[in-house]
């Protein structure tokens, strides 16, 4: 099953294109990692996936020919937009209250029992809680859904270094130990480095480089995924945009 | 694996999925609203607090002087005058007042709903929930529209109580454009087009406060446009000839003279009635009055005027609604605000739907 899937996908805001002619397939049970220099179109195509933009060209399908936006599709997938949104003035409780009330499936003893390891106190409003604490809450609501599909959209951008190592280590444990499949964007490449296995990189609005990281890293000759990353970028400069 | 290359429909991803109940989905809105909701009841409660109290005091007032008899004596007409002298400029007031409360409820409670979401951002929270964003919207709305209208549909029934005296001796008229909307079904009417304003004003502008003044623009606007332009042609007009026409509840739109089948324009009338005012002045103020005294022949010269055209071929006429149409108004202005408010509702959630982030 492919968790994402795009043939000829293109999104256009007035007279620019944010994406185009983007064409690939994401198969299931991978962390992807979907790199690029900001205004690349990441954020664009996560959109897309998750139903809450529409294409301007070609089609996109999640969780197996599932149509974003969808029931089935809003059910499987968790999307963790950039900077986390939350309602700052509900308080944590409230939060998890929130989110089992508009889903299907919240698993509350899950988050709850996260929450308490992580000394998350259920009484304190979500825009009181520290950048790590929020984004750990944001992680753990998308968690509790049990989706099959985890979007992260610039999740650590914001985060200082300890709080982004241990944000990585929840979703790198959520991803091995219950199956879920991640996709996630950053510009930030040295966090993606342990836990990425698919990779696609995005410039100017289009996929340059798609595929698993193992067999990249083979096929280019390069040793890390940053390397391979950056030098692509280096040689290909009439393609991207600086 | 044919299945993936198959185009993706939405009715068949969605079978056997149950949607989320709506109770779970009130919960929501009441939990990030009753602040909203608590003002709307502040507002409205202090106010009914303060039109039962003063209420009660202008119906005792009232008791004594609806108790006078025979009415139509002197000192019974003289109560009246004074009991609408000492309460009937307050009540204009509040009336005014009052006027403004639908327009505020429908801003401040209206157009922060969708607007405080989008610029927050957690609009990308809510509307990748598997709620689905249309019943999201749905959830949010309707219940809040349907309280702020029940709530000041009530308050509205008390305001009519208040307002009573005032009908019952005959100083206001049922259809005067500053009672109309606030009685009857109107009030609650115009609370609900009010929401319904602010919600499709707060998912287009996107932010709070600028959403909030648009409203309070657009909802001011269309109250005024009713009261002035629209509400008068809910029903043909009643035409009423020379001065004994038309009743004293009616409404008056307008009047105008003719003389033999033409109709004189204002300002020709107007130098015709100057002209004659002049000339009976003249011909029956003695010479020695002195100057105060002179106000003490122009009513009796007025009604010469009027006597005199009316003995010349001239015809006075009256466009009036009369005070019955009161309810029949009622209904054609809370029937065609409730389908307004319908269709913004209405096209608020679709363009909820097709909105791209």
């Amino acid at each position: 099953m492919n968790v994402v899937e795009a043939s000829g996908l293109g999104r256009r805001y007035g007279s620019t294109w944010a994406l185009r002619e983007c064409t690939l397939a994401i198969p299931a049970g991978h962390v992807t990692a979907l790199i690029g220099p900001n205004g690349a179109g990441k954020s664009t195509l996560l959109n897309l996936a998750v139903g809450l933009s529409v294409p301007s060209a070609g089609e996109v399908t999640v969780l197996g020919g599932k149509l974003p936006g969808s029931a089935a599709a809003l059910d499987g997938i968790a999307f963790v937009a950039q900077d986390t949104p939350l309602y700052k003035t509900l308080s944590v409780a409230d939060m998890l209250h929130l989110t089992r009330n508009l889903t299907r499936r919240f698993d509350q003893a899950y988050a709850q029992a996260r929450l308490s390891d992580l000394d998350i106190p259920l009484k304190r409003k979500a825009g009181k809680l520290s950048g790590g604490q929020q984004a750990q809450l944001a992680l753990t609501l998308a968690l509790a859904r049990r989706p099959g599909l985890l979007v992260l959209d610039e999740p650590v951008a914001m985060l200082d270094p300890i709080a982004r190592h241990d944000f990585m280590a929840t979703v790198l444990a959520a991803a091995s130990a219950d199956g879920v499949s991640v996709l996630l964007s950053s510009h930030v490449l040295t966090e993606l480095e342990r836990v990425a296995s698919y990779l696609v990189l995005l410039s100017r609005g289009q996929v340059r480089l798609a595929g698993q990281v193992d067999d990249l890293l083979a096929v280019h000759g390069q040793a890390s995924l940053e390397e391979l990353a950056l030098n692509y970028l280096r040689n290909h400069p009439t393609e991207v945009a600086k | 694996m044919t299945a993936m290359t198959m185009p993706a429909r939405p009715e068949e991803d969605n079978a056997g999925l149950r949607p989320v109940p709506w109770r779970r989905m009130v919960w929501v809105t009441w939990r990030q609203h009753r602040f909203a909701l608590g003002g709307v009841g502040v507002l409205l409660g202090g106010l009914a607090l303060y039109l039962w109290l003063t209420g009660l005091q202008m119906h005792h007032a009232y008791a004594a002087v609806a108790a006078c008899h025979p009415a139509s004596s002197y000192a019974c007409q003289n109560q009246t005058i004074n009991f609408d002298a000492t309460y009937g400029q307050t009540a204009q007031t509040v009336g005014t007042l009052l006027m403004a409360v639908p327009i505020l409820i429908g801003a401040f409670a209206g157009a922060p709903v969708l607007a405080r979401e989008l610029e927050t951002g957690t609009f990308r929270y809510a509307w990748t929930l598997g709620v689905g964003r249309q019943r999201w919207t749905l959830a949010k709305l309707v219940p809040l529209a349907v309280t702020v209208t029940v709530a000041t549909g009530l308050f509205s029934l008390l305001f009519s109580w208040y307002q009573q005296p005032f009908f019952t001796d005959g100083s206001s008229i049922p259809l005067e454009p500053s009672l109309f909307g606030l009685r009857g079904v109107a009030y609650a009417a115009w609370t609900l087009a009010g929401f319904a304003i602010g919600a499709l004003a707060g998912l287009l502008i996107r932010r709070v406060v600028p959403a909030i003044a648009a409203t309070l623009a657009v909802s001011t606007g269309l109250v005024f446009a009713t009261g002035l332009y629209l509400r008068q042609h809910y029903m043909t007009p009643l035409l009423g000839r020379n001065l004994s026409n038309p009743p004293a509840s009616a409404w008056v739109i307008s009047g105008w003279w003719s003389k033999g089948g033409t109709v004189i324009s204002q300002s020709v009338m107007n130098q015709i009635m100057n002209t004659l005012f002049g000339q009976i002045m003249t011909a029956t103020v003695p010479k020695n009055v002195k100057s105060d005294d002179i106000k003490f022949y122009k009513g009796p010269a007025n009604t010469q005027v009027l006597n005199y055209l009316l003995h010349h071929g001239y015809t006075h006429w009256t466009s009036y609604q009369p005070g019955s149409r009161f309810w029949p108004f009622q209904w054609i202005e809370g029937g065609w605000l409730l389908a307004l408010s319908v269709l913004l509702i209405a096209a608020t959630v679709w363009l909820v739907h097709r909105r791209a982030a």
